[in-house]
């Protein structure tokens, strides 16, 4: 069977230790982490937690009734048609082209975020696939340090 | 009503009905076992060793289908328990253990006896709660017992810090919970269950495919009317012996890698899979490739992860065996024509006189098999048999009779040698009435032997019949077949005096070699009532068969085997 790529939303108590069973399920069962993001959900006792993995397709069955099983799980979504997101931040030196790296980061819904004596800081947030694109687009620059948010999906 | 938080332990452990719990005092737990010095709602029984006291209480849970409990202290307690946590939630056994924790103040510094109870316990529990606040405890132990028993059952862990087993809180034991994350479906699916039932309509083979759910569910008594109805051959698993009932006409045996000729060629042959409460364990299917080639497959199971995890499925149906077996029957009545099945039972049949479950008898040595054949002539429906791991557990689920569910307890998932001593003190316990019998190896029931003193100390009088072969059985029989007859590390001619060892515990130990020795002795040790040891010499090379070599495909057996 093909892996596929799947965005996987789950819905949790907001309780102690429960990002540890979500991971530790997916170490135990050998099951793919590309991006793990978590946050609370506002007004409310529950997190959102959103994973990219990949899988064939009876991996990707396992997985979502696996974190179904986990008792302060309360919803797993796996989305189909959905917005994804993701950020990240890009360290430069200050001694590169920075306006070049503005117009970059505009393309890429972000910007300059910070400037220093020696570096600035820029950001981009987009599709998943286009913050690739971004990153490859930042070499000519010689980035220092990036730091990647993981993705957020939202269901259409 | 304030209580402290040992109180709520004991009140809870009360409430729920529970009428002993196993365990075993320690530090970070002494001030619960104060608590249990003075109440009077349960009794405890202290094991000599954590890992029994889990075994002893998932015996309990097995035996009477009542949630186990179990106590242990922190650290060395707690790791000492985590075998039994792993036997009981492989097989889906409901029960509770309490731990105890060093003070919250302390979690998280490498305190004396302190260790990640919770991390270490969660791929093997079906839930755990470290509890942090004494006003968590009563919902927390709550939760737990209905965790462990609804839905597919587990079991559960409850790591109180020692602070929180002192301080004092409200009491306020909810009679009913509520988790807004965790809903069982135990209905099934109308929809699906009419569509199962067309599918057996319209078969021509069918096979009932019986697994331990069925007996968790308690539901037996309908799968043999679901069976008789239709006139439907079935086939047990390991975990589900005893379910059809020795000697059903329609029952062909257990299936798998020691399964008989007929059950492994019907599943072979089968054209629609009826499966209640099995989940597809490689040690029933093979290669799974080569699995059930030609059928359709109801699965029915109240757990949605077994459906679909290792064969994929044509009628899915989440719920419980009970329910939904029940609503089958319905669905069937008069509906359905057993002649259809008519030449599909003869083939059967043919396959079962063909290849019996058979064993060659000896006049010069005792076999194995005639040794548990006998157990089952001389207390068959009266007992509880209870096994360890190896060939002995193989032999006992092939040749005994088991007539109900729940007459055989073992570890079918997890495979814990040193299970079957303790899992039987827990079963007398629970079922006092029953003659409770553990059939286990030279190898194995070393591995909590200290129960004897346990046994000898409350007077709970467990047969343990030693099959004793002199090897790691099971794994010299593997030497044998697959690696050239090297027998490293699986000769035990090295023997403790099982007989002496018996009765410096406080217990009676037998040495048995002949067939008349044998009858006499188990009809003294049950007459006596204290626990003993029967040592039983067998035949050294005797192996388990028929076998299906690990990978190989189902209808691949090896029926005997030639130097
Ligand atoms: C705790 C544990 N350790 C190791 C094993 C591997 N193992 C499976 S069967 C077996 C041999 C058991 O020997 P014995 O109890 O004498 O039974 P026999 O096979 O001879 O009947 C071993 C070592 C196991 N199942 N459990």
């Amino acid at each position: 069977m093909e892996n596929i790529r799947r965005v996987i939303s789950v819905i949790v108590m907001n309780e102690s230790s429960v990002l540890a069973r979500v991971t530790a399920l997916f170490a135990g069962r050998g099951y793919n982490i590309d991006s793990l993001t978590v946050a609370p959900i506002p007004q409310s006792n529950f997190s959102h937690i959103t994973i990219v993995t990949k899988g064939d397709k009876r991996i990707i069955e396992q997985i979502t009734k696996q974190l179904n099983k986990l008792v302060p799980v309360f919803k797993v979504m796996e989305h189909e048609e959905m917005i994804e997101k993701e950020m990240v931040m890009v360290k430069f030196s200050v001694k590169e082209r920075l306006s070049d790296i503005a117009a970059l980061c505009g393309a890429y819904n972000g910007g300059i975020v910070n400037v220093g004596p020696d570096i600035v800081i820029a950001m981009a947030a987009d599709e998943p696939r286009r913050i690739e694109h971004f990153l490859e687009a930042t070499q000519i620059f010689n980035p220092i340090e990036v730091v990647r948010g993981g993705v957020v999906a939202i269901e259409r | 009503m304030k209580m402290n938080g040992s109180q709520m332990v004991c009140e809870a452990i009360t409430r729920e009905g529970v009428k002993v719990v196993f365990g075993y005092p320690g530090g970070a737990i002494m001030n619960v076992y104060d608590e249990i010095y003075k109440q009077d709602g349960f009794k405890h029984i202290l094991n000599r060793h954590e890992q029994a006291s889990v075994h002893a209480a998932d015996g309990y849970a097995r035996a009477t289908g009542e949630v186990g409990v179990a106590m242990v202290t922190s650290g060395p307690g707690f790791t000492n328990a985590v075998t039994g946590l792993a036997t009981a939630y492989m097989d889906s056994i409901p029960l509770v253990v309490i731990s105890g924790q060093v003070p919250l103040s302390l979690i998280g510094t490498d305190g004396f006896q302190e260790i990640d109870a919770v991390g270490i316990s969660r791929p093997c529990t079906k839930h755990n709660y470290l509890v942090r606040d004494i006003n968590d405890l009563p919902r927390i132990l709550k939760e737990a017992f209905y965790l462990a028993r609804s839905g597919r059952p587990g079991p559960v862990l409850v790591d109180i810090p020692k602070d929180v087993t002192a301080e004092f809180g409200e009491f306020d034991y909810p009679d009913s919970v509520d988790m807004p994350t965790y809903k069982p479906s135990c209905k099934g699916n109308d929809r699906q269950i009419k569509k199962a039932a067309e599918a057996i309509i319209n078969a021509k083979k069918p096979l009932i495919y019986i697994g331990g759910g069925t007996v968790l569910s308690n539901a037996s008594e309908l799968v043999r009317e679901l069976a008789q109805m239709t006139q439907i051959p079935a086939v047990e698993t390991l975990m589900a012996r005893g379910v059809m009932g020795a000697g059903n006409p329609l029952l062909l045996g257990m299936l798998g890698m020691h399964g008989n000729y007929a059950s492994n060629m019907a599943m072979s042959e089968t054209d629609l899979i009826i499966s209640l409460g099995a989940r597809f364990d490689d040690r029933v299917t093979g290669k799974l490739s080569e699995f059930a080639r030609y059928a359709q497959i109801i699965h029915v199971d109240i757990d949605p992860a077994n459906i679909g995890k290792l064969v994929d499925v044509d009628y899915p149906i989440v719920g419980d065996i009970k329910i939904v077996v029940e609503k089958l029957i319905e669905q069937l009545q008069e509906r359905v024509n057993p002649k259809n099945y008519e030449s599909w039972r003869d083939v059967l049949k043919r396959y079962n006189t063909l290849h019996p479950q058979s064993f060659k008898d000896s006049d010069e040595v005792l076999k194995p098999q005639w040794v548990i054949e006998r157990i089952g002539k001389l207390v068959g429906k009266e007992a509880i048999i209870t096994s360890d791991v190896g060939q002995h557990q193989m032999w006992a689920a092939q040749h005994y009779p088991f007539d109900r569910a729940r007459q055989w307890i073992n570890s079918g998932g997890l495979g814990t040698m040193g299970f079957g001593f303790p899992a039987a003190l827990g079963a007398k316990v629970g079922c006092p009435d029953k003659v409770v019998i553990n059939i286990t190896g030279d190898g194995s029931i070393l591995m909590n032997m200290q129960e004897l003193v346990t046994a000898a100390e409350y007077e709970i009088p467990v047969i343990n019949v030693i099959l004793n072969n002199h090897y790691l059985g099971m794994v010299r029989q593997w030497q044998t077949f697959f690696y050239d007859k090297r027998y490293s590390e699986t000769d035990l001619s090295y023997q403790p005096n099982f007989k002496a060892l018996a009765e410096a515990c406080g217990g009676i130990g037998y040495d048995v070699t002949t067939k008349e020795e044998f009858d006499r002795v188990l009809l003294e040790a049950i007459e006596r009532k204290k626990v003993c040891f029967i040592n039983v010499a067998i035949d050294r090379l005797e192996n388990v068969l028929p076998m299906v070599p690990a990978g190989g495909a189902l209808y691949n057996m090896m029926l005997e085997h030639k130097d």
